[in-house]
């Protein structure tokens, strides 16, 4: 019963982890169709901003909470800027637009590395979310606790903003019909900018939030990146709440598996199952009809 | 035509062919002039950058020591670096490049065992001289190479010592899934079994793995004495904080690491690592003058917040060690310094090492550690004197079986 919880747990928690790697994905993959391989350096932005946020501030227990908007703008401030001097240019080319972006993703590195240093940084995390959290008797890491309600606020926040806000309606209106949305007086440019903005923006989230899972450097990008695509294609290109029932599957199954064999056998298996997941259901989960990749 | 265009442009050579064993061509080390060239082959770019910049660094100050000083035979050193990338083929590229095309008298470099192992045959065909400054697996002995990093004998099994000693009844081992951590730990559980310590759980994760959540569980619940650290690089990072964040403490249950050092707590976190034990050969913190001086210098040259570390000083060891067999052998020849290595010493800032001629590892003392609030590490134990150097450990009854 013990083990059964806490790896439910170690589950939920894997999965809100991926989910928020995977939220601005399933955005800007998802939504608008662009591969984009720097969104893992997206996340490593956020996460040195949670650094340099610190080191401003000093205080670990507020500069956390600061860090989270700060790099929710500069991530998406970071994806505006690749969006309107390159991408716009090749929505029409996905093969282009994915080794652009590669191209991209090590430019930022080696700007980290330039910035930063090669050696890792520490964040420390807040004393409030230091030690284990107790409850019924079974400790949970506080800061698991804190990343899980943070990708369920985050994908609320986005839900809603989809759904009830006139942005959202904006954003899924050209999404589905870009001459429709556009002949409809709606700026698809506009749009496109600020669909970017907040996919990327998510990933600054994210990378805030994997400061107190492990190491911040260069490559942190690149550990996130491929489980991040993998999740919104599993989840089915173009759906949300594809991405969250993938995360959360993926991560339910990659630490039992990983429980009752060992990480490396139970990254083989898992990676498996996706294959043959993918053989049955190539469009994922959700099937919706997107842009360019459908 | 070709030998005869390295002549002109080598002049006055080194000639070892009539007594080199494995070697097929003849040296060309310049040795006429007032200096004498030496390669260092370091990943400058690259993942393995991050550590192995510092030994380049700590390479670097030892060869401008020696030059001070007067230089080697009264020869100035010349330094070509090369850049290893990261990745052992173009270790080995440009090993080969150093031996015969800059015709340098040795070779300083190498960090994993991948990239030791490309060289090797490139140093053995050639006949040339590598010093290979990491800690590493053991199970070899090449005539072409000297080590000066520890041996298992030197690091792992003083560390099970010391254990041992402290009452550990059981062990769980927590690795990354290559050759280092899964020899360690074929000789940390052949060691186990003949000394009646339970093994409770062994998990290996793939290099890079950033979620220990379930690895991390499973030894919360196998309830170990201690738990044997074989881990490398940034998964380092990512246990210690899930080991504290799930309430593991030092205390209840120690962590002895093998692939941690100075440099690598800061990234982890003084906060997740404090307390927790260490097994090396030197530390920053080691009270001696010789250390006092080299840790200062090291500063000065590359800054106050740099710290110093056990492949750092055995890289810098390693310049000195050559440059004591070339002066007792009176020359540069590469068998002329082989003939001359067996026990050659040095005062080391880790305590004086002595080269063992017959295996071409050094006898080095073994110290555990434990990390301090400052992020510095001091030592906890020592084994009191230098051990002699056995990586094929034959002189341990229970690690029969392990080498063949």
């Amino acid at each position: 019963m013990e083990v059964l919880l806490t790896q439910l747990f170690n589950g939920l928690s894997g999965g809100s982890i991926l989910l928020l790697a995977a939220l601005g994905l399933a955005l800007t993959f998802g939504q608008m169709g662009v591969i984009n391989m720097a969104h893992g350096e997206f996340i490593m932005a956020g996460a040195y901003t949670a650094f340099v946020v610190q080191k401003a501030l000093g205080d670990a227990g507020v500069s956390l909470l600061v860090s989270l908007p700060v790099a929710f703008v500069v991530g998406g401030l970071l994806g505006v800027v690749l969006e309107a001097t390159l991408l716009r240019r090749m929505y029409h080319r996905p093969l282009d637009t994915l080794l652009v972006t590669f191209g991209v993703s090590l430019v930022l590195q080696q700007l980290a590395r330039d910035i930063f240093g090669t050696a890792g940084v520490d964040v420390p995390a807040p004393a409030w979310l230091s030690g284990p959290l107790e409850v019924f008797g079974f400790s949970f890491p506080r800061t698991r606790v804190f990343i899980l309600v943070l990708a369920i606020v985050a994908v609320i926040v986005l839900a809603a903003l989809l759904k009830l806000t006139p942005l959202g309606r904006r954003i899924r209106a050209t999404v589905q019909n870009r001459q429709l949305a556009e002949s409809s007086g709606i700026s698809t440019r506009r749009t496109d900018l600020i669909t970017f903005f907040v996919g990327s923006g998510l990933a600054g989230v994210a990378g805030v939030a994997l400061t107190l899972m492990g190491s911040i450097s260069s490559n942190l990008g690149t550990s996130y990146v491929i489980d991040a695509f993998l999740v919104v294609v599993i989840g089915g290109i173009g759906q949300i709440k594809g991405a969250v029932i993938a995360a959360f599957v993926l991560g339910v199954v990659q630490s039992w598996v990983e429980y009752s064999t060992t990480a490396s056998i139970g990254k083989v298996i898992v990676f498996a199952l996706i294959v043959a997941f993918l053989q049955l259901r190539p469009q994922g989960i959700y099937v919706v009809r997107s842009r360019s990749l459908a | 035509m070709l030998a005869v265009g390295l002549l002109s442009a080598c002049g006055a050579r080194v000639d070892d062919s009539s007594a080199s064993a494995g070697g097929e061509g003849t040296s060309c080390v310049d040795t006429s002039g007032p200096s004498v060239k030496i390669g260092f082959l370091n990943s400058r770019s690259g993942t393995m950058a991050i550590s192995e910049n510092t030994v380049y660094n700590s390479l670097k100050l030892a060869a401008d020591q020696i030059n001070a000083a007067g230089g080697v035979l009264g020869k100035q050193l010349t330094v070509v670096a090369e850049d290893g990338a990261s990745e052992p083929t173009i270790f080995a590229e440009k090993a080969e490049k150093l031996i015969r095309s800059d015709c340098v008298a040795a070779v300083f470099g190498g960090w994993t065992s991948s990239s030791r192992k490309a060289m090797l045959p490139v140093f053995e065909s050639n006949n040339a001289l590598l010093f290979y400054p990491v800690q590493y697996e053991g199970l070899e002995s090449s005539r072409n190479i000297f080590y000066t990093g520890a041996t298992t004998n030197q690091q792992i099994v003083p560390a099970l010592d010391y254990l041992k000693e402290k009452g550990v009844k059981s062990l769980f081992l927590v690795g990354s899934d290559y050759v280092f951590p899964q020899t360690a730990n074929k000789i940390i559980k052949a060691y186990a079994e003949a000394n009646g310590i339970e093994i409770k759980g062994e998990e290996y994760a793939p290099l890079g793995h950033t979620d220990f959540a379930t690895i991390v569980a499973k030894v919360r619940d196998a309830d170990a004495d201690a738990v044997f650290n074989t881990l490398n690089g940034d998964s380092n990072v990512a246990f210690f904080k899930e080991y504290k964040n799930l309430g593991l403490t030092p205390e209840a249950m120690p962590v002895i690491s093998v692939s941690i050092a100075e440099e690598e707590v800061g990234g982890i976190g003084v906060d997740n690592i404090a307390g927790q034990l260490v097994a090396w050969n030197y530390y920053q913190t080691i009270d001696t003058p010789t250390n006092k001086k080299f840790v200062e210098d090291f500063k000065a040259a590359y800054g106050e917040s740099k710290v110093t570390s056990d492949p750092m000083e055995a890289a810098y060891t390693s310049l000195f060690l050559w440059k004591g067999m070339v002066e007792k052998a009176q020359s540069f020849a590469v068998n002329d310094v082989l003939a001359a290595a067996d026990g050659v010493s040095f005062e080391a800032p880790e305590g004086t090492v002595t080269v063992n001629g017959e295996n071409h590892h050094i006898a080095k003392t073994a110290l555990i550690g434990k990390i301090g609030q400052d992020g510095l590490i001091y030592t906890e134990w020592s084994s009191g004197k230098p051990i002699e150097p056995d990586p094929y450990l034959k002189t341990y009854p229970w690690a029969t079986g392990l080498s063949g």
